[in-house]
């Protein structure tokens, strides 16, 4: 800066020297993930479903449980901007309720998915080869299970709360998380910066929470982007079979499943569910695909990953 | 490759091995029995039919029981269907799930290499954008979503199409449209993305300064080459198509294994159960295996020891 300083004091035009802290992996991620105009339009969708789930009984005009017999399927009117359903509900305010639940669902599975498939996928990688064939062995097992059905299974077993369907969903989708970080570690664990880590005496816990996990963060954040939407439509699935949440709890796959039994009287109270379902399925694949492509640049544009 | 082919499909026995114990653990934890009606039955009759059917022994000896008759082709009785037994009641469903899965798959196939293959050799044409923008919409909606999209507007508003049942072409349409967008929109991607990729290669550059006519560049080199890629999503891709099929079997009311399984589930028939997992479990590991003998087929390169 003191040359820039002094050349200008001569009244000389001078290249300042660009001087620049070096970007973060974060920053850097940052920056391309702000450029990519699709996934902003998904982030955008995002947040305002986050906002909706959280200000539920803010935005919504009735009680979602409340029934009126005396305006049941009405199409969109001033009173129900998205119509009633088959007990008079106001379908806006389920839609809204219902918001939350996917919500729920989408973030308390993740919750299970890390706290199950991280440690699993480490400790498979850095335990030694008997450990590590036993563990994805059964990681294989549960793989090669066909989720949906194992879902089905467990949620007929757990039966009762919204907890119950968490559980259900997220004990079948852990093995994927489990498996992508055991191949990320894997090949951190051959990276020079692991082997001087070893070789300075740093003790292998603190070698895998320093400098392993945080360099396989990357891909972790995306499966959670993935992960997301795959458990939203899991429920609705559920609800829609009808084994999901138990019927008073608004969730669109409810909705889905009460509406096209009335499908030929008026299409809107299974319309709106499903474009709703669309619309947040949509917008978390787009910031997904934009956060790998941000992430994890080696992999961009390569169709989207299950 | 024909010791990696019997290592593969020796490995399918503890997968189906683990995967029936998993099922039967799940299955017999879930609360209520197969004799659960309406109309309570006297426990004499209860006790009459648990013995009829080995369910007062226990749980260990009814597993290898049922495991003895696994190995002999024999899936056991189902409680639903009295005078049938389950592999006669999948074998009847089959069909159906194949025929529904197959037809969706070759739609799939068809307009996602066409979307995908035309939108490369286009790049940044209308048909590029078009068939990115198809890619994009269709990739992430559940099929039984669009399935209802499609009755709304095909069977609701336009009465063209029947909303369920089996058995006529029109029957056929929706379902098989519904189940196809989603993996058609993938492949689309993956075409595109794999086309792009290999006609940036050397060997192009090469059979274009040669002088070959773009025909033969495209025939020869490109779609050979670009093919390897798309090979090894379409196992996953299968295998989704077919767990995704239950759902659509349900929603049009469809007689596949799917609804099978969902019914299994709803009245603890347990032989149900199992064997419609078990179905379900075997065909995805074998649609794998092939996909992945296939790749080693059409990729020379790909040697497995």
């Amino acid at each position: 800066m003191s040359t820039g300083q002094g050349a200008a004091a001569q009244g000389r035009p001078v290249a300042v020297p660009r001087v620049r802290a070096p970007r973060s992996f974060w920053q850097q991620s940052t920056r391309r993930l702000l450029k990519n105009r699709l996934a902003m339009v998904g982030l955008a969708v995002v947040l305002l479903y986050l906002i909706i789930a959280i200000v539920a009984p803010l935005v919504s005009p009735y009680d979602p449980a409340k029934q009126n017999y005396d305006a049941i399927l009405l199409g969109p009117t001033g009173g129900h901007p998205l119509g009633t359903d088959g007990l008079g509900r106001d379908s806006l305010s389920r839609l809204v309720f219902g918001a939350r639940t996917s919500l729920a669902v989408g973030l308390f599975t993740q919750l299970i998915v890390l706290t199950v498939g991280i440690p699993v996928g480490l400790v498979a990688a850095f335990s030694g080869r008997r450990s590590d064939n036993l563990l994805m062995r059964f990681v294989d097992i549960v793989f090669a299970f066909p989720d949906l059905l194992l879902i089905i299974l467990l949620r007929a077993i757990f039966g009762g709360s919204i907890f119950m369907v968490f559980l259900a969903i997220g004990l079948v989708n852990w093995v994927i998380m489990a498996r992508m970080v055991r191949g990320q570690a894997l090949s951190l664990k051959e990276q020079e910066f692991v082997l001087a880590a070893k070789a300075i005496g740093v003790p292998w816990h603190s070698t895998l929470i320093r400098h392993v996990l945080p360099n396989a963060l990357g891909p972790v954040v995306v499966l959670v982007a993935f992960g997301v939407p795959r458990a939203i439509f899991a429920e609705a699935a559920l609800s829609y079979i009808g084994i999901g949440v138990t019927p008073p709890t608004p969730s669109w796959g409810t909705m889905v499943q009460d509406g096209y039994s009335v499908i030929f009287a008026t299409p809107y109270p299974v319309l709106f569910p499903a474009v709703a379902i669309a619309v947040v399925m949509l917008a978390f694949t787009f910031l997904g695909d934009g956060l790998r492509d941000a992430l994890d640049p080696r992999h961009a544009g390569l169709g989207k990953m299950r | 490759m024909g010791r990696y082919l019997a290592f593969r499909l020796a490995w399918l026995v503890p997968v189906l091995f683990g995967v029936a114990l998993i099922t039967f653990v799940l299955m017999h934890t879930v609360p209520g029995g197969p004799w659960d009606r309406d109309k309570q039955l006297a426990p004499q009759v209860v006790q009459n039919l648990n013995r009829r059917y080995g369910l007062d022994r226990p749980l260990y000896a009814q597993f290898g029981r049922y495991l003895w008759g696994l190995v002999r082709g024999d899936l056991g009785p189902t409680y639903t269907y009295q005078d049938r037994d389950v592999m006669v009641v999948i074998a009847s469903g089959l069909p159906v799930t194949a025929t529904l899965g197959g037809l969706a798959f070759l739609l799939a196939l068809a307009v996602g290499f066409t979307l995908g293959f035309a939108a490369a050799v286009a790049q940044n044409s209308w048909v590029d954008y078009v068939s990115v923008l198809f890619a994009t919409l269709f990739a992430s909606i559940p099929a039984f979503v669009l399935g209802i999209l499609l009755v709304i507007v095909f069977s609701v508003t336009l009465h063209w199409l029947p909303t369920s049942g089996w058995g006529t072409p029109a029957k056929l349409v929706m379902p098989v449209v519904a189940l196809a967008a989603l993996p058609a929109a993938y492949i689309a991607r993956v075409v595109r993305a794999s086309v792009l990729e290999v006609l940036r290669q050397d060997y192009v550059r090469t059979a274009r300064a040669k002088g070959l006519t773009e025909q033969a560049i495209y025939g020869r080199h490109v779609l050979k080459n670009a093919l390897i890629p798309i090979l090894s999503i379409l196992g996953p891709e299968l295998a989704f198509l077919i767990t995704g099929s239950f759902i659509i079997e349900q929603l049009f009311s469809i007689p596949g294994v799917g609804r099978l399984f969902v019914q299994g589930v709803f009245q603890r028939d347990y032989g149900l159960i199992m064997g419609s997992v078990l179905f379900y479990t075997l065909v995805i590991a074998l649609l794998n295996l092939l996909v992945d003998m296939l790749y080693a087929v059409v990729d020379p390169r790909v040697r497995y020891a």
